[in-house]
């Protein structure tokens, strides 16, 4: 037995994985099934009350969602993960475990228009407080910082406008405070960026984007980096205190460093329910085995457009961090030298209309609100994902009327530029 | 010995080699993490042994409790301390007067001691320290992966299903030496503030 690490391909293959103990099956077997049966009253009880590792409903764990967290986990660099529904429900699960009523979390203004509306109206609801502050400004995250911030959430390459997010800096700032830092890895995935090497202490990600990579299946995932010690004062007991739920078991003293990942399983899709279903898990996992070749082709054809973009004539800018000259250039360099990921925004001479007549005639690029697919997608976000901001709002978070937002799949790039090209000239 | 971060195979050696394991802080509560540890290891086929004084006359899954490693009166593989840093050179002084001497010394999550562990260390005992052996055996045997735990470890074998009283294959390959860089990070950070 060797104590090598395998590079990320093989483990974008094997990490979680063995072959099926009852059936010797070599795929991942798909437990499309609620509920596991005990072996005795005795097994039962003990894995209700937590002290043995097992299965026992698909709401609480399944051995195909399993795969999937064990294989996220070692992408990562994490020491366990929990998958749930989507990727809104990754981010309500974890602040669950963080948030009381009154409570304040510090959020990046650039952001997935959907994370800003959750952020915005649904967490309100709850009594959890968001206070915005500007990646491209460290310091606002240090002066957001109040004596009820539980954490801080940012994307590392941030939505719209695939800018990236100098995550070290605001690592920093969140030790300072005593709070995790929360990272959406959805659009860098950890074959661009791991966070975890930079500071991050949670990992939450769309598995629906990138990691899926086919636009076939919704998901979610929860990597805990085993890095917080959330017992050092009583900011956070859920997992320091002894919890009635499991007769006054301490997560964190059970659970040691996967502690996090144990409690967003045990008192958070316990308790809220986002499961995620097997059978999207599976095919999640199959496009997990190709994520190092998709991502690098998705990022090479990337560069090649916003280099076409860049020289054309009805394109007023273009926003790429992967271009030299950029203003996210130097942080990509940095962060993701593999390549700068494949979403980004360009805005065209023509304004809001030109916009509208590129999207309707373009062939190839299907206008929808997803990103992250084989195929390459094109939106307006002033008018979709971001249409709830209100002007200003829409131009802090790179949505402004004139900005069209690209993903780019991994078809033959020349196709692409040329669609792009015929759309721009009709 | 590093104690900051353990190879696999240096954890894998000792959970393969050990048969009897007396647990110093072992409690009847079955909610305090000594009970799963002792539940689960005794599942999986090794001998226990409670030492208690607290319980002495009552019994832990019908294994007596006994008041002192003194008291076991046979020999022991190893032990393994359910108590805090503070608490644990007397347990190790107590064992370095057993006769044989145990072959590992195992101090649990959260446990350190490192004066402790050089003294064991000097009469040629192992010691693990600030690890769980349930946790350890669970990740090396890829048990744990259904709570989604990373086991840094790998195969393209066909497992065993695990059934009450077996030992699990431990013999995975596992994925850089059993810690992850971040994990190993914060403890030597930790290790380096105290």
């Amino acid at each position: 037995m060797t104590d090598r690490l395998p590079g990320f391909s093989t483990l974008a293959v094997h990490a979680g994985a063995q072959p099926d103990p009852t059936t010797g099956a070599r795929a991942t077997p798909i437990y499309q099934t609620t509920s596991f049966v005990f072996n005795d009253a005795d097994h039962a009880a003990s894995l209700f009350g937590l002290q043995s590792f097992g299965n026992i409903y698909t709401r609480i764990g399944n051995p195909t969602n399993a795969v999937l967290e064990e294989r996220v986990a070692a992408l990562e660099g994490g020491t366990a993960a929990l998958a749930v529904a989507s990727g809104h429900a990754a981010q309500v699960v974890v602040l669950q475990q963080l948030m009381k009523p009154g409570d304040e979390i510090i959020a990046a203004r650039k952001l997935y228009g959907g994370s800003i509306n959750q952020f915005t109206h649904a967490f309100k609801s709850f009594g959890w407080n968001v206070a915005w502050a500007d990646p491209d400004e460290i310091e606002s995250f240090e002066r957001a910082v109040t004596p009820h911030t539980k954490a801080i959430f940012i994307e590392s390459i941030a939505n719209p406008a695939g800018s990236v997010t100098d995550i070290e800096a605001i690592a920093a700032v969140a030790r300072k405070a005593g709070v995790p830092l929360i990272v959406d890895n959805t659009l860098a995935t950890p074959y661009l960026i791991k966070p975890i090497d930079h500071g991050a202490d949670i990992v939450v990600h769309s598995l629906t984007k990138f990691l899926g990579g086919h636009g076939n299946s919704l998901g979610g995932i929860i990597v805990d980096a085993g890095t917080f010690d959330w017992s050092k004062d009583n900011k956070y007991p859920m997992l320091s205190e002894p919890r009635p739920e499991y007769h006054g078991i301490k997560i964190q003293e059970t659970f040691g460093n996967f502690a996090f990942a144990i409690a967003c399983r045990v008192l958070g899709l316990r308790d809220l329910g986002p499961a995620l279903s097997p059978f999207n898990a599976f095919m999640i996992l199959t496009g997990i085995e190709t994520l190092p070749l998709r991502m690098q082709k998705h990022c090479d054809n990337a560069k090649a457009v916003a280099e076409f973009l860049a020289g054309h004539p009805a394109v007023a800018s273009v926003n790429y961090a992967g271009l030299p000259g950029d203003k996210y250039n130097n942080l990509a360099r940095k962060y993701a030298p593999k390549g700068a990921g494949a979403v980004f925004t360009f805005s065209l001479k023509g304004g809001y209309d030109a916009g509208v007549s590129l999207v309707s005639n373009l062939q190839l690029f299907s206008h929808l609100a997803n990103v992250g697919d084989t195929r390459s997608l094109v939106i307006h976000p002033a008018s979709t994902t971001h249409s709830q901001l209100d002007d200003a709002a829409k131009i802090k978070s790179g949505a402004a009327p004139d900005v069209v937002r690209l993903s780019i799949g991994i078809e033959d790039k020349d196709d692409l530029i040329t669609d792009l090209d015929q759309a721009l000239r009709a | 010995m590093n104690h900051d971060t353990y190879p696999d195979n240096y954890i894998r050696g000792i959970l393969n080699s050990v048969k009897s394991i007396a647990m110093v802080g072992a409690s009847p509560v079955n909610v305090r993490p000594s009970y799963f540890a002792f539940k689960y290891l005794a599942e999986r086929g090794y001998d226990m042994i409670p030492v208690n004084p607290g319980y002495v006359g009552k019994s832990l899954l019908g294994k007596p409790f006994v008041a002192s490693l003194a008291d076991v009166g046979r020999p022991i593989d190893m032990i393994d301390i359910f108590r805090n840093s503070s608490h644990i050179m007397p347990v190790v002084e107590e064992a370095l007067r057993l006769s044989p001497l145990p072959k590992v010394i195992w101090m649990q999550l959260g446990a350190r001691d490192d004066a402790a562990a050089a003294k064991a260390e000097a009469v040629g005992i192992k010691v693990v320290m600030n690890r769980c052996p349930k946790i350890e055996y669970g990740r090396l045997s890829s048990e744990i992966s259904w709570m989604g735990v990373n086991s840094r470890t790998l195969s393209a074998k066909r497992a065993p299903m695990p059934t009450q009283g077996m030992r699990l294959s431990l013999n995975r390959m596992s994925v850089g030496g059993g810690q992850t860089a971040a994990s190993d990070r914060v403890a030597k950070n930790k290790t380096e503030t105290t």
